[in-house]
């Protein structure tokens, strides 16, 4: 289940493939074109030599000029076209592939917006964005550039062969001799070479993990002094990476020389066979002048070659990570068989019936649980960390959906409306805020994204935020820093407050919405909490009584299980769970007689 | 770095052996055509003939041509093992230079004071000891060796030429300024359009990276196709960023190769004419066309070499840029690294951060050893700060505090911060096992017992406990996910186990509920006289039983006092106890019932 463990296949697998090359399906006349131009630019290579050589033994040993002018007139026609085929390529070459990744990308972004929160659960942020970069970028590399390697070098290698076999077939299986032994060296070497960057590689994230923690947690390094052991630890690292990086630098620096002595070797055998053959006279000397620059030009693409051939072994387990994040389906989703069209507006009824949920298997956090809320009414949850609160509120969501029973809203089971539909009337108040980059202003508006300048000013004020924003340099167009450095907690839980009063939502949820404001600001916003809920059906969760007191219902929850409910007064007077919280919270001696208890 | 400098010094050697080597082939291959296969008299000079004679004579060679293919394959050889020595020598030293860099900069990173960190971001730092650190180092070890190569190269291959034949020669290197001219002049263009591509990039993987962390939000409010949208039009810049850099550089290979090809073809040209003419050997001509590539090469890379080095350098001044940050002092008193008794007192101290906001004015408090002290007021008041001073994250600049009698700036920073443990706000847990965060702050070696110890009093044993791995699970590892409150748990249960003399929770009892707090409060209560408790807290339950309640507003101390003695005045403390005071209604009930 947990994918982020799942060992790869190190594999080659065409069938991992070919879902990923769907994406290159629209490309697919420019890569044809691609491979022609790629096999034009490998014949006018091959093309070149052929060239030296009828220079040599037309014009050379002759000892003629007539024609000669010809002859440069076909040279510059043939580089002219040699640029423009390069430069064709290359432009083809990078439309596939920035095409390819941009598909990529986009299938995949669109997946994530899919799939459910069980998948979040199991996946980390930074492992889900390296699917969609690193890995897309890779693999889209490999799809366009691979594709002119290999067809490129295998031009040239055929074109080379078949040139050579034609001229002379005895002296090209002597120059080629060395290539079958070469072929299995470089595939040895090249997956050792890869082999070894992995290592870097994953050495080298784990460098970049313990540098954020570094940073991310000086201060407490510092006050635990410890800083010598966070080095020493680091130091471990280092050397690690050490280790591996240099290793993969020797194996490719030993890789390098055994293609050059296995290119010389083709050489000198057409210097020994072809020069034996030119002194007894069967070979002209421009055709031992070919023979030693094909000699040299046969093992070019062998390195090309055997890297891309190794880069798609590695980039199997790419493929499959990319793969399996397109191709898993969200948990939760719309049935087509079971929707139904939806005829009148939310009304906001809420009924849990028989739900237990499992957030993992065995581990039951909500057992047989029924509720019924009623539209418009405020319901505060209370109760123990791990009791079931936020289960409770996710499922209201639909973030989650129970193991078993139902959820009823204005008495349908909620499975049968559209996901976004019923989505779209819920407002969302989180104890940890995220705001996205942009303004203040854009961020509000996030929850109704119609809503004029005006009306976000309004919803700000409403909870109270308008006295900070106000006060910042560019006020409501104050753009909000990576990670919302620039605001503290309490701002950022009024910004999202206040975009989930602009939604106008039907179903309000403040999971520890206020828990970061300060007392002084919390009994200002609870007036406008006050008049946000009306109308709604409100859940809440918060730790600050004041928040819960005027609630309609106030539902104790214990180990997935309500143990008490009723109103603050009810609960009070019944002296259980919600007295004691109560109690503890406020035990003084003092009395003031009077408000609150009715 | 002297052994960085003598590795170099080796990997430079062994380029020039290496491109001697190379260069001797086509020498080889020139007389064979033209003295062993062909009839030219051998042009050569004593040494190379005494070889020859060595070999056996020319006549002799004539007839054993497979000498000369041995001796071809044993250059080749010679020449891989200086090819081998120069990337391993080279790679040696830019990996060790690599290591020292990161290794400096995470030290540096750890002895920089606390306000180091509220003038930088994290994302940049990282970036600079991450991403800069690679690309000093590729320099290092790719290009550095490469523009060592080019200067050998060209300082041997021009020597030869000219001694070969000097009209080839100065023929050779005709379009060779162009070449260069162009390379460097394009190279320099299009550094802006790569960092343009770059920074598309950045933008793109922080779309996705806010749509990741904030999916609950863009679920909450159905926004998906929105961010889709938003996804979709950076991905499309992205691409067409980067499409038109292969574009550009398309066009920069074509003409680069036109050049290239022209020069092959004013050699093959020209070199017929003169052959013809008898001015030169085919040989010459044949040693010609291979050295031709040998010269362009280097000369064709030289934009994207000098692109580089441009790009080593800033890298290179943004890590300078950190290094060059001052760190803490770290001289001072250090007792005999006894336990201090924890009497703490603040005399007219006053702070104010370096952009001049003054944070804490004339603060006086004296805090007894033992005592449990709760300072509450509005948020930005200096509570936080002040707290702050007393492990000397921050030192105070005016007045004095003194622990045990002694002035704070004159105790030794890691003494004093291993005798006052703090809990912060936000609690930050390293990627251990939940046991190695909680022993993290003990010096020596706590036993089992002492740590579920100081997590059950810290009320986080349970939990820990249902945990799949118990103590343990690896924090972070797999999708495990601690919330906010069993994070500051285990920070609680971290400063338990230390025991400090003087023991400090910056607001680190609000993300817990009511229940937990008065669990951990309870538990602190029994072992009260062993630490001095300072709590930063915004509840008065917290207060209640407290020593002593500060209230501190505006960076001043407005009220000092039990908290009966507290609600008996006006201020912030009764207001704020006002607006909680519901539970006197209760109370009173109770005692009516």
């Amino acid at each position: 289940m947990d994918h982020m463990e799942t060992d790869y296949t190190r594999n080659f697998k065409f069938s991992s493939w070919r879902r990923v090359l769907t994406f290159a399906q629209p490309y697919r006349f420019t890569m044809i074109l691609l491979g022609i131009f790629m096999i034009l630019v490998a014949g006018v290579d091959i093309f070149m030599p052929l060239m030296t050589r009828y220079a040599v033994d037309n014009f050379i040993v002759p000892g003629v000029t007539s024609g000669i002018g010809y002859f440069a007139a076909v040279y510059v026609i043939i580089l002219l076209f040699q640029a423009v085929s390069v430069a064709i390529f290359i432009l083809l070459a990078g439309k596939v592939e920035t095409g390819v990744s941009y598909r990529i990308r986009k299938a995949g972004f669109a997946k994530l917006q899919e799939l459910s929160f069980s998948y979040y659960d199991r996946s980390s942020v930074g492992w889900l964005m390296t699917r969609l970069t690193s890995d897309t970028t890779k693999l889209s590399e490999i799809i366009a550039w691979g594709l002119v390697d290999l067809v490129w070098g295998g031009a040239i290698m055929i074109g080379v062969t078949v040139v050579m076999v034609i001229l002379d077939w005895k002296l090209t299986l002597w120059v080629l001799s060395v290539v079958p032994l070469l072929f299995w060296v470089s595939q040895k070497f090249q997956v050792m070479i890869l082999a070894s960057y992995r290592e870097v590689r994953k050495t080298n994230s784990k460098i970049t993990s313990s540098f954020n923690e570094g940073i991310m947690g000086a201060v407490t390094t510092k006050t635990l002094v410890r800083e010598a052991d966070s080095l020493r630890e680091f130091t471990e690292l280092t050397t690690r990476m050490f280790n591996a990086s240099f290793r993969a630098a020797v194996q490719s620096s030993m890789y390098m020389p055994l293609v050059q002595v296995a290119s010389m070797i083709g050489a000198a055998f057409a210097i020994w066979f072809g020069g034996n053959g030119v002194i007894a006279g069967g070979i002209s000397y421009g055709m031992l002048v070919l023979f030693l620059s094909y000699a040299a030009f046969f093992f070019q693409p062998v390195q090309e070659m055997a890297r891309v051939f190794a880069e798609l072994q590695n980039a199997q387990a790419a493929v499959e990570r990319i793969t399996s994040l397109i191709e898993t389906d969200p948990d939760i989703r719309d049935d087509m068989e079971t929707i139904l069209p939806v005829s009148r507006p939310l009304q906001g009824d809420v009924r849990f019936e028989d739900v237990t949920f499992e957030y993992k298997r065995g581990q039951k956090i909500l057992n047989h649980f029924d509720l019924e809320v009623n539209a418009g009414s405020t319901i505060a949850l209370v109760g123990e960390t791990g009791g079931g609160k936020t289960s409770i509120i996710s499922m209201v969501c639909r973030f989650y959906e129970p193991t078993s029973g139902r959820i009823l809203i204005d008495g349908r089971d909620y499975t049968r409306y559209p996901l976004q539909w019923l989505q779209s009337h819920l407002g969302v108040v989180l104890q940890t805020p995220h705001l996205f980059s942009g303004t203040i202003m854009e961020n509000i508006r996030y929850g109704r994204l119609s809503a004029t300048d005006e009306e976000v000013i309004l919803a700000a004020a409403q909870v109270q935020a308008d006295t900070f924003i106000s006060k910042l340099p560019d006020g409501y167009h104050t753009a909000i820093l990576e990670g919302g450095t620039n605001l503290s907690t309490g701002q950022k839980q009024l910004i999202s407050l206040a975009r989930a009063i602009i939604a106008n939502p039907v179903i309000l949820i403040m999971d520890e919405a206020t828990s970061s404001v300060d007392t002084q600001t919390e009994q200002l916003i609870q007036v406008a909490i006050e008049k946000l809920v009306k109308g709604r059906t409100s859940f809440i969760i918060a730790h600050r009584l004041s928040t819960i007191r005027n609630a309609h219902r106030i539902i104790v929850i214990e180990k997935g299980r309500i143990i008490e409910d009723g109103n603050h007064a009810d609960l009070i007077k019944l002296k259980g769970k919600y007295f004691k919280l109560y109690t503890d919270r406020f035990q003084i001696e003092v009395t003031d007689p009077g408000m609150d208890l009715k | 770095m002297a052994g960085n400098r003598l590795l170099y010094g080796g990997a430079i050697l062994a380029i020039a052996f290496e491109t001697i080597f190379m260069y001797m082939s086509p020498l080889v291959v020139r007389s064979t055509i033209d003295s062993i296969i062909g009839d030219k008299p051998f042009a050569g000079s004593g040494f190379i003939l005494r070889i020859v004679d060595i070999a056996g004579g020319i006549s002799f060679l004539k007839t054993n041509l497979w000498v000369v293919a041995i001796l071809l394959v044993a250059i080749a050889i010679i020449r891989g093992i200086f090819t081998y020595l120069t990337g391993r020598w080279s790679s040696n030293a830019s990996e060790s230079i690599a290591l020292k860099l990161r290794e400096s900069l995470f030290a540096h990173l750890q002895s920089v004071p606390v306000h180091f960190y509220s003038r930088w971001k994290i994302g940049d730092l990282i970036q600079r000891c991450t991403s800069d650190v690679e690309t000093i180092r590729k320099f290092l070890g790719v290009q550095v060796v490469q523009v060592g190569k080019s200067i050998i190269m060209l300082s041997i291959v021009i020597p030869i030429l000219i001694m070969l034949n000097a009209k080839m020669a100065a023929l050779s290197l005709i379009t060779v300024p162009f070449i260069l001219t162009f390379a460097v002049i394009f190279f320099l263009k299009i550094k802006s359009v790569f960092q343009i591509a770059d920074e598309s990039e950045g933008a793109m993987s922080a779309v996705l990276q806010e749509n990741l962390t904030g999916i609950r939000v863009v679920r909450a409010f159905a926004r998906q196709d929105f961010e889709i949208e938003k996804f979709e039009e950076r991905d499309d810049a992205f691409r067409n960023h980067v499409y038109r850099l292969i574009r550009i550089l398309g066009v920069y290979w074509g003409i680069s190769d036109t050049l290239v090809y022209t020069q092959s073809g004013i050699i093959l040209i020209m070199g017929t004419y003169w052959t013809i003419s008898g001015q030169i050997t085919l040989g010459t001509l044949v040693a010609f066309i291979a050295y031709v590539e040998f010269l362009l090469w280097p000369i064709r890379v030289t934009g994207r070499t000098l692109t580089d080095l441009g790009k080593a350098m800033v890298s290179l001044g943004r890590v300078r840029e950190i290094l060059e940050e001052p760190v803490e002092d770290i001289s001072g008193w250090s007792g005999s690294n006894e336990r201090l008794m924890g009497n703490i007192e603040f005399r007219h101290t006053g702070f104010r951060y370096d952009d001049y906001t003054s944070v804490l004015h004339d603060i006086s408090l004296s805090i007894s050893a033992g005592q449990t002290v709760v300072i509450m007021g509005p948020t930005g008041s200096g509570k936080s700060t002040l707290v702050h001073l007393l492990p000397r994250l921050w030192d105070y600049r005016e007045g004095s505090v003194t622990i045990d009698g002694r002035e704070l700036n004159t105790i030794q920073r890691e003494y004093i911060r291993s005798q006052v443990g703090i809990v912060l706000q936000e609690p930050f847990l390293f990627s251990k096992t939940l046991e190695e965060n909680i022993r993290l702050g003990k010096i020596g070696n706590p036993g089992e017992s002492d740590i579920i110890e100081a997590s059950r009093i810290a009320a986080i044993h349970d939990e820990i406990e249902s945990f799949e791995k118990g103590y343990d699970t690896v924090v972070g590892e797999r999708g495990v996910t601690l919330s906010g409150g069993q994070k500051q748990r285990i920070a609680i249960a971290r400063a338990i186990l230390q025991n400090p003399a003087v023991l400090i929770f910056d607001d680190a009892l609000s993300a817990l509920d009511t229940e937990t707090e008065s669990r951990i409060r309870q538990a602190l209560v029994t072992r009260k006289g062993t630490s001095t408790t300072i709590a930063i807290a915004h509840r008065i339950s917290t207060a209640i039983h407290a020593d002593m309640v500060v209230v501190i507003e505006n960076g001043r101390i407005t009220h000092t006092g039990t908290h009966s003695e507290l609600i008996a005045k006006d201020g912030f403390y009764r207001r704020l106890w006002e607006m909680q005071k519901v539970q006197d209604n209760l109370t009173a009930d109770e005692e009516r019932n």
